[in-house]
């Protein structure tokens, strides 16, 4: 009679030991946006608590007249590798944009908009920074509906006290 | 991988605990699978595990939370309510598949 062990047993809770990460979205180019949303999706899946907190052209990522529409510029970007005369022509940019648009859904990453609705039914939190929606006379109702607030530099540092905090 | 008893059946796993062979698996282990993270399966659990294996059959790989909402059908919410914090890897571990690899 042969004996075999038991089968282990994955461990799945062990991280789920107050780690939380808290992600500082500052860019608004559509290249930029998808680094901090890729993460914040990432850390839910593996249940660790965790806030975005957008602020200067980070906010566009998160208005509702912006949102859907970012844009990526090859303008002095030199990882394009493509000479920079040509990327300063004119509709450059909204043909690059166009082209990474593609790229993305090809590989079936969604947009800006349905990204965010993935992390907040995930259980992350979306917060817009206050002095920059003061600087841009924006308030609860011009940003997407899933923010949970706009919060002061004070609230945010509060927040993620005890966070691993990443800004982009 | 090495041979290891669950459910009372051999079958092959990883040094996890996740299963290596497709056809080894039924959904009686699947019940024990579930037990041993502390998931009782209802029939919802058994649509998001089936869509997990039928998906995995076509695309060569386990799919990611997002496909399971997109191509499964099922709401992320309540993917995360069914299977909490890591419902990927825990839809994985049940349906006797390797953990998901893409990143969203």
């Amino acid at each position: 009679m042969t004996l075999t062990m038991q089968a282990p047993v994955p461990v799945f809770d062990e991280e789920v030991s107050g780690r939380k990460l808290a992600i500082i979205c500052s860019k608004g180019s559509l290249d930029m946006a998808y680094p901090g949303l890729v993460l914040a999706n990432a850390a839910l899946g593996e249940g660790i608590e965790t806030h975005l907190f957008f602020t200067f052209w980070g906010f566009d990522m998160i208005n509702k007249e912006t949102m859907t529409h970012l844009q990526f510029t090859p303008v002095g970007n030199p990882a394009t590798h493509m000479s920079p005369m040509l990327m300063g022509l004119p509709g450059m940019t909204s043909f690059a944009t166009h082209m990474m648009k593609k790229q993305i859904e090809g590989i079936d990453i969604p947009s800006v908009p349905e990204f965010l609705e993935m992390i907040s039914d995930s259980g992350g939190h979306l917060w817009a920074c206050r002095m920059s929606a003061d600087m841009m006379h924006i308030d609860e109702d011009d940003l997407y509906e899933r923010v949970e607030g706009i919060i002061s530099a004070t609230d945010f540092i509060e927040l993620s006290e005890g966070a691993q905090t990443i800004f982009i | 991988m090495s041979l290891a008893t669950i459910a009372g059946q051999e079958v092959h796993v990883d040094e996890e605990g996740f299963m290596t062979e497709y056809d080894e698996w039924d959904e009686e282990l699947a019940r024990q699978l579930a037990a041993n993270i502390d998931i009782e399966l209802t029939d919802r659990h058994m649509e998001a595990i089936r869509f997990l294996r039928a998906d995995f059959l076509v695309v060569g790989e386990t799919p990611t939370l997002r496909r399971v909402t997109t191509a499964g059908g099922i709401p992320t919410k309540e993917l995360f309510q069914l299977f909490p914090k890591k419902p990927a890897k825990k839809m994985a571990y049940i349906a006797g598949l390797p953990k998901p690899v893409g990143c969203v």
